[in-house]
């Protein structure tokens, strides 16, 4: 029953990394079509920026709060700059967009930082909670916790506010929303600044538990892709649901079938419920107009 | 036509651009391709600046025989078709003679057979041992063989009484190797490995492995092979899980960077490492201790960084191929490929290396040292018998 | 249509003068090299592209076929005992096969779903590659042993190039044919609507299916020259980067042109090579130029170029 806790516990800590690179991807895919493989780049930045800033000497939740606003600010870039005037391209060639910003971002904090691995001092110190005959590191709660109040912020603004409500209508019809006044350019571009704030906030909660260096972000854009597919793209719930099943799914493979091929069955897994269920656990089928 | 004559153009200042840079002059080319991005960054970008730091003072303090040396680096990025792509570009359009590169194994094995036709000697810095064994004529290696390292961890076991052992390693090509090889020697060496976990070298948690390993019945110790990341959380990963059998970790923590980023967990870990690790704390009389020391001191100033045994094994494969070259009074290609086979007493970081038609390596065992983290610093084990 | 009959004959025609001059002004093997890898990666991004810029089709998971085409180089002759040149067919003939039982239901996957899919499907692959070491000799490769034919051993450069160069003129023949072909104007009914293409009568199920298949074996005999002209192959032919990069050449060179695939190979197999005078800021160069192309040849270099000289906006 320990062990069996222990691996919960695993696939939480793993699930909730992956759940907040989810996010990202489930926000810009849904104001604006896109699938943002610059997303793990993001993360990446958070965690980086906020470690050479303080290296630099500057104090850490200064140093956190300018990583934020530095990768909002390339993602308001990267929509401005390479999205923007792309538009009306095809999805595939916008991918594409987003696979090159991808390359560029590596290849800059390639330059701009260093190769190595890096870390931050957890909030809450290195001691294990011990629960139940398993261990759980109180990062992994914090990084949890994150996630939840993200996900329901997220749900506040979509739900309470009026500026929610036009991210809402241009998700649905983008034309539509922009025929009744919704300024829907800048709504996308919200969206970008959005999910590049999801994704800094997700790399400094993150690297005191994963690490970060200038490369993390392919593996993380792999994964929180899959796991934002899981769950269905488009669904904010899902994104989350996908990210724990994903992490989870890692852990009790590693635990009770084979640490070799523990990616294996979760991407094994991932391909049977897409095939049972084409539009992922909370996807909403796309109605194809004929 | 005009779409014709300008991608004749774009061609052709395609490959002005190849060709250009390349001064003419009597320099002594040497050529390197390493895995400076990618999954090996962590192996090759010391590796890179090592190189670099290294020429640059060589040719500060008038070259060899004479003559500067040019060093040309390519970056494979860790794949292995890329590296045989430079590989190629080496021999044929830089016209190198002689080549200190390939940071993994996979990209050295695929590069070999470029070498060996160009006639070029070619000292390889990946880890492992089929790189010279069989014994190729132009093919060298300075870094310790993972087989070492097991023989070594092995060792320091049968001194501490502890003989039944698991072992969990990284998926990569480094971890793998290094598995095989422990595995393969176990035996002679009185060891049993009854129980394995792997991971990937990217992973974030290794908790479910190490708990399988903590319910394995009369475990007594737990070896972890790989480099990067992977070890700092397998350290931090084996605390919180709060197992009591000894840690050994491998030659691929490298860095003093892996006590900071492993933090309290480290505390009591044992690992094989070069010299270049302990600088400060070998005794005068070592004969390692003047090269590393320098290293050390002149790889932290100029780049800021901690310095990496992956570096120093860069450093040996430099020194080695200019020592030749000075012996040989000439960079004929086979001259100093004899000179390089004919390496005795070369004082390394990584060890004193004597090579031989037999040995392309030259390194025995006591150029690793057994090292133990104690009070977040490295310390020397004492080593009773072999 | 892209490239019209009349325009395809005269297309290949100089495709070839061009092959058969090139090497005039090569200095040195390292070119033949290069021009080499060019035509085997365009050899396989032709195939892609039948099933991407054609039946509209995303999958980036196609590494996982130049994987088992290179793979089966090396176990065949190591492990089997199987003559390269028979390792070679077995390669393409497994890849039809894998692509056939998978392709059935991961092809009722849409979009981004199928992405996903195809993306799993190429990891997975790998991850197999890299652990059946005592097979595929693990995360280090394995050593490929040089293709014999009639007592003629290929090695060297200059032949793999004029191999290579044959092979992708060869495909590009079959490919022309496949468009044209009954079941490539299914494809292309497909690719405009599933839906109508359905209910005129066509088979989209066995259409997709077919264009998958096809496309397998593309990347299945490049991923075969790839292992031989290396003399080894490692898991990384299969790996997630690799699959992008083959997309990104579909894409860069312009879906729905053959042509395209082949300058879309050659941009991403030359360019690193000249970046590589930028040191340590090739990447990010290299991204930016990414971007760029998409940005201003959205359609792609071929097709973008092609409406620009025309005069007309597609």
């Amino acid at each position: 029953m320990a062990e069996f806790l222990q691996f919960f516990f695993s696939g939480l800590t793993v699930g909730a990394v992956y759940a907040l690179v989810a996010l990202g991807f489930t926000l810009i895919y849904n104001a604006s079509d896109v699938i943002n493989f610059a997303q793990g780049e993001f993360v990446m930045l958070g965690g980086l920026s906020t470690v050479f800033l303080a290296m630099a000497g500057i104090p850490l939740p200064l140093a956190a709060l300018l990583a934020v606003l530095l990768t909002i600010a390339v993602g308001i870039a990267l929509y401005y700059l390479a999205i923007e005037p792309a538009r009306g391209a095809s999805a595939v060639s916008l991918i594409m967009i987003t696979i090159g910003a991808s390359i560029f971002l590596r290849g800059t904090a390639q330059v701009v930082f260093d190769k190595r691995f890096h870390s931050l001092p957890p909030l809450f110190g290195s001691d294990p909670i011990r629960w139940g005959g398993a261990a759980i590191l109180p990062q992994s709660l914090v990084v949890l916790a994150g996630a939840a109040i993200i996900v329901v912020l997220l749900w506040l603004f979509i739900d309470r506010t009026l500026l929610g409500k036009a991210v809402i209508a241009t998700a649905a019809n983008r034309l539509a929303a922009w025929l009744v006044g919704i300024n829907t350019r800048q709504i996308v571009g919200l969206s970008f600044a959005v999910s590049a704030g999801i994704g800094a906030i997700a790399g400094i909660l993150v690297t005191p538990i994963t690490l970060t260096s200038y490369d993390v972000g392919t593996l993380l854009a792999l994964k929180g892709f899959a796991a934002a597919m899981l769950g269905g793209i488009g669904s904010a719930l899902g994104a989350v649901v996908g990210g724990l099943v994903l992490g989870m799914l890692e852990a009790f493979s590693a635990g009770y079938v084979s640490s070799k091929y523990k990616d294996a069955v979760a991407f094994l897994i991932i391909l049977i419920v897409l095939f049972a269920i084409p539009n992922g656990l909370f996807g909403r089928g796309k109605v194809e107009r004929v | 036509m005009s779409k014709l004559r300008h991608a004749v153009a774009v061609a052709a200042m395609s490959m002005a651009a190849l060709t250009a840079g390349q001064p003419a002059a009597a320099q002594i080319k040497i050529g390197s391709v390493l895995s400076v991005t990618g999954p090996a960054s962590f192996l090759g970008d010391p590796e890179k600046r090592t190189l670099e730091i290294y020429v640059e003072e060589i040719n500060a303090k008038g070259g060899v025989n004479g003559q500067k040396l040019q060093l040309i680096v390519y970056d494979d990025g860790g794949d292995a078709n890329n590296a045989r792509t430079f590989a190629t570009r080496l021999v044929e359009e830089d016209k190198v003679v002689a080549m200190v590169g390939g940071t993994t194994t996979g990209t050295t094995m695929a590069m070999i057979p470029v070498f060996e036709e160009a006639q070029i000697p070619f000292i390889s810095l990946a880890g492992a041992v089929q790189i010279i064994e069989p014994v190729r004529k132009w093919v060298f290696k300075t870094p310790h063989t993972d087989r070492m390292a097991c023989e070594k961890i092995f060792a320091d076991l049968k001194r501490r009484n502890l003989t039944s052992i698991a072992i969990i390693s990284g998926t990569d090509a480094f971890g793998k190797s290094m598995r095989d090889q422990c595995v393969a020697i176990a035996p002679k060496a009185g060891i049993k490995v009854i129980h394995e976990e792997t991971y990937g070298p990217r992973d974030s948690d290794m908790t479910p492995q190490l708990t399988n390993i903590r319910n394995k019945a009369g475990v007594q110790a737990v070896v972890n092979a790989g480099f990067g990341q992977g070890p700092a959380i397998v350290t931090r990963n084996f605390r919180q899980l709060d197992i009591k059998v000894p840690l050994y970790q491998s030659h691929g923590v490298a860095s003093k960077q892996f006590i900071s980023l492993a933090g309290p967990a480290a505390e009591g870990v044992r690992l094989p490492a070069a010299a270049l690790l302990v600088a400060d704390k070998l005794p005068n009389n070592d004969p390692q201790k003047p090269v590393v020391t320098a290293y050390s001191r002149t790889y932290t100033q100029k780049t800021g960084q901690p310095v990496s045994t992956f570096g120093g094994h860069a450093y040996d494969g430099l020194m080695i191929l200019v020592q030749a070259m000075q012996r040989a009074k000439s960079a004929d290609k086979a001259k100093v490929r004899d000179e390089i086979e004919r390496t005795k007493g070369f004082i390394g970081t990584g060890g004193i290396v004597n090579m031989s038609p037999t040995d392309h390596m030259g390194l025995d065992l006591s150029a690793f040292r057994m090292l133990e983290i104690r009070n977040g610093d490295w310390t020397l084990v004492p080593e009773g018998g072999s | 249509m892209r490239e019209p009959a009349s325009h395809r004959l005269a297309l290949l025609g100089a495709l070839a003068v061009v092959i058969v001059l090139m090497p005039l002004i090569f200095p040195s093997a390292y070119y033949y090299r290069v021009g080499a890898l060019v035509f085997i990666f365009a050899l396989a991004a032709v195939g892609l592209n039948l099933l991407m810029g054609f039946a509209g089709q995303v999958s980036l998971g196609h590494a996982g076929f130049l994987g088992i085409g290179g793979y089966a180089m090396a176990i065949g002759p190591v492990h089997l005992g199987v003559p390269p040149w028979a390792s070679l067919l077995a390669g393409a003939v497994i890849s039809a096969v894998v692509a056939f039982i998978v392709g059935r239901p991961i092809l009722r996957l849409k979009g981004h779903y199928l992405a996903v899919a195809t993306l799993g499907l190429g990891v997975l692959i790998a991850i197999v590659l890299t652990n059946e070491a005592s097979w595929t000799g693990g995360p280090d490769g394995m050593s490929v042993p040089r293709l014999v034919l009639f007592d003629w051993a290929v090695r060297g450069s200059q032949q793999w190039y004029w191999i290579s160069a044959a092979t992708f003129l060869v495909g590009a023949i079959l490919a022309f044919n496949v468009i044209d072909s009954p079941t490539g104007r299914a494809l292309r009914a497909i690719h405009d609507s599933e839906v109508a293409a359905s209910v005129l009568g066509v088979d989209v199920a066995r259409g997709k299916l077919a264009i998958f298949v096809i496309s397998a074996v593309y990347a299945s005999v490049a991923g075969s020259y790839l292992a031989l002209i290396n003399g080894h192959v490692t898991p990384d032919i299969a790996g997630f980067l690799r699959s992008i990069e083959l997309a990104a050449m579909v894409v860069l060179g312009g879906m729905g042109s053959i042509l395209g695939s082949l300058v879309g190979a050659a941009v991403l197999v030359v360019l690193p090579q000249t970046l590589t005078i930028l040191h340590d800021y090739e990447h990010l160069v290299l991204g930016l130029i990414l971007m760029g192309v998409m940005i201003f040849l959205r359609q792609g270099i071929v097709p973008s170029l092609a409406a620009a000289v025309s005069g007309r906006q597609t």
